[in-house]
């Protein structure tokens, strides 16, 4: 737990580089009202979890997964969800039967739809008065279909700005890298996955958040399987389905935008891959990250908010113990009895 | 005999310990005011058909006993309906088709079934009173739970200019609207029962109840 946090951290250091102390009031508050009440908790059951990271960590996955404008009461109560109804009601950490964070965020985001969705601009950005209050994801969800328009050019539309960092970048890759393959690279991208946007605290910089899992997947405390299935469900539906509800015709979907918008990588690698809420095979993990990308998918093109993947991810964790029965491996030295011989 | 009146109030509380009638329970229970409309219609339907269905106990063939019974309390829940949007035409209007679903609500046919046609009506009226206050009472409970966290309000009945709504000073400017959502009704309820259960067996583990639950 205590190594997941510690590669959660130079996402969430960007994010308090992008919206300053404002950013990281709302992470002390997540973090400190976590401990507090899983210590709380943890006194109400006579155990002690405190030492193990988990209440620091989901604390964290909290703070990072709301808006930096929040006032400060919505992280507590999402602790306070957490921690009580999610986790200690169950029985403590390995109990859950939900992502706590993952809960806790949701339970706020219902409550408090407007605070939550309000999105100061970052530093790096200069966005004009209209748009500070959209991320790149709710402000393509909100532009009308009839507009037939990939989600980039909605974006660019609208006035979105593109930073001088993603220009060079994305030239110098298409004359460089991808030229050579023929394809050629709208602006725009760069700047998503760098996390030069609006957003979350901890969700805008891919770049940062995937640098933090190598380690993980070195240390081998998560395996590939729930965040490849996640991704390549969520993708392959997104680029055959996803340009229907932009107006766009079937396999007109935009991969690489819905990937990098929203909360998906940190849901993906961080959320998802919750060793008490997924499932414990390989197989089992495959079909919990399918099912997840699907379900995410199908949220965030049909549903009424943008952001959709902490849903998915909920949704799933339901029915993991099913998933676990499916898959449970076969005992050593089992074999099927034949009958007649 | 006070045992009769008393039991459905705490210790086999409809609600919280048997768990039937609940669709009304999370569903109603946005607002006060919906939940003692809608208790006090379960009240008044319940010792109705108690009542009658004592009366009617020796009777009835048992063979036909259930479609008798359910024409019992169809009927006073017909007269509650009917009285209800005549006098209380805003109520009527809030709690919608949950005042003609009082009919098949699994309160009144329990208590039909497993009391009152086997006691005299004088019982039957009392256990009536008894399991019908438990369910306003329970209601209401939900109710102000849901309520005071979900909107920051209390809303009571309207007379004159004031609109019977009460703010809770500092709730109402922020509530946490899951409350009031679907999601909020079976959180509250879930506890709810968790506490009752608490009250009635002592800790889990600890009291002989928890056996016969595993």
């Amino acid at each position: 737990m205590w190594i997941v946090t510690l590669c959660l951290l130079p996402g969430a250091g960007w994010g308090v580089y992008l919206y300053g102390t404002r950013a990281a009031l709302v992470l002390a508050a997540a973090i400190l009202s976590a401990v507090v009440f899983e210590a709380a908790a943890a006194r109400l059951a006579s155990r002690v979890t405190l030492r193990d990271g988990s209440a620091v960590l989901c604390g964290l996955l909290i703070g990072m997964s709301l808006s930096p404008a929040v006032p400060l009461f919505i992280p507590v109560v999402a602790s306070a969800f957490a921690m009580f109804v999610v986790k200690w009601s169950f029985g403590g950490l390995g109990g859950n039967w939900m992502n706590p964070a993952l809960a806790g965020r949701v339970f706020v985001a219902f409550s408090w739809p407007g605070a939550m969705t309000t999105w100061p601009a970052p530093r790096t950005l200069d966005l004009v008065d209209g748009l500070a209050g959209a991320t790149p994801l709710s402000l393509v969800k909100a532009t009308a279909p009839e507009r037939a328009q990939a989600p980039i050019a909605v974006l660019r539309d609208a006035g979105y700005p593109v930073s001088a960092f993603d220009t060079e970048v994305t030239s110098w890759l298409n004359v460089n890298v991808l030229g050579r393959a023929g394809v050629n690279l709208p602006t725009g991208y760069v700047d998503l996955f760098v996390g030069n946007v609006a957003g979350s605290i901890g969700e805008a910089s891919a770049l940062l958040l995937l640098a933090g899992t190598i380690f993980l997947f070195a240390r081998r405390i998560i395996t590939w399987h729930v965040p490849a299935a996640f991704f390549v469900t969520f993708a392959v539906c997104t680029r055959v389905f996803g340009g229907l509800t932009a107006g766009l015709g079937l396999f007109e979907g935009d991969v690489l935008f819905s990937v990098l918008t929203g909360g998906f990588v940190l849901a993906s690698f961080y959320m998802a891959t919750d060793p008490v809420t997924s499932p414990l095979t390989g197989g089992g993990m495959l079909i919990y990250g399918s099912v997840a990308g699907i379900i995410a998918f199908v949220l965030r093109a049909y549903g009424q908010f943008p952001e959709s993947v902490a849903l998915a991810i909920i949704l799933v964790n339901a029915v993991v113990p099913l998933i676990d029965r499916l898959c449970r491996p076969r005992r050593f030295g089992h074999r099927e009895v034949r009958h007649g011989s | 005999m006070v045992r009769d009146l008393t039991r459905g109030i705490f210790r086999e509380n409809v609600i919280f310990v048997t768990l039937i009638g609940l669709c009304p329970a999370l569903a109603v229970t946005t607002h006060v005011i919906n939940a003692i409309g809608l208790g006090a219609g379960v009240l008044i339907v319940l010792v109705a058909s108690n009542v009658s269905v004592s009366l009617l106990g020796r009777i009835v063939a048992p063979r036909i006993q259930y479609p008798v019974f359910l024409g019992v309390s169809a009927l006073f829940v017909t007269i509650v309906d009917l009285t209800m949007q005549a006098h209380l035409p805003g109520l009527s209007e809030r709690l919608g088709i949950f005042v003609p679903l009082i009919a098949v609500n699994c309160a009144v046919l329990a208590r039909a079934d497993v009391f009152a046609r086997q006691v005299v009506p004088a019982r039957a009226l009392l256990d009536g009173l008894g399991f019908g206050v438990g369910f306003l009472l329970s209601l209401t409970l939900i109710a102000l739970i849901r309520e005071v966290l979900g909107s920051g309000t209390v809303t009571l009945v309207a007379f004159g200019d004031f609109d019977g709504v009460f703010a809770v000073p500092r709730m109402s400017d922020n509530p946490a609207r899951v409350m009031v959502l679907a999601p909020g009704a079976l959180l509250t309820v879930g506890y709810l029962v968790a506490l009752f259960s608490r009250f009635r067996q002592g800790p889990v583990g600890h009291a002989a109840g928890a056996e016969d639950q595993a």
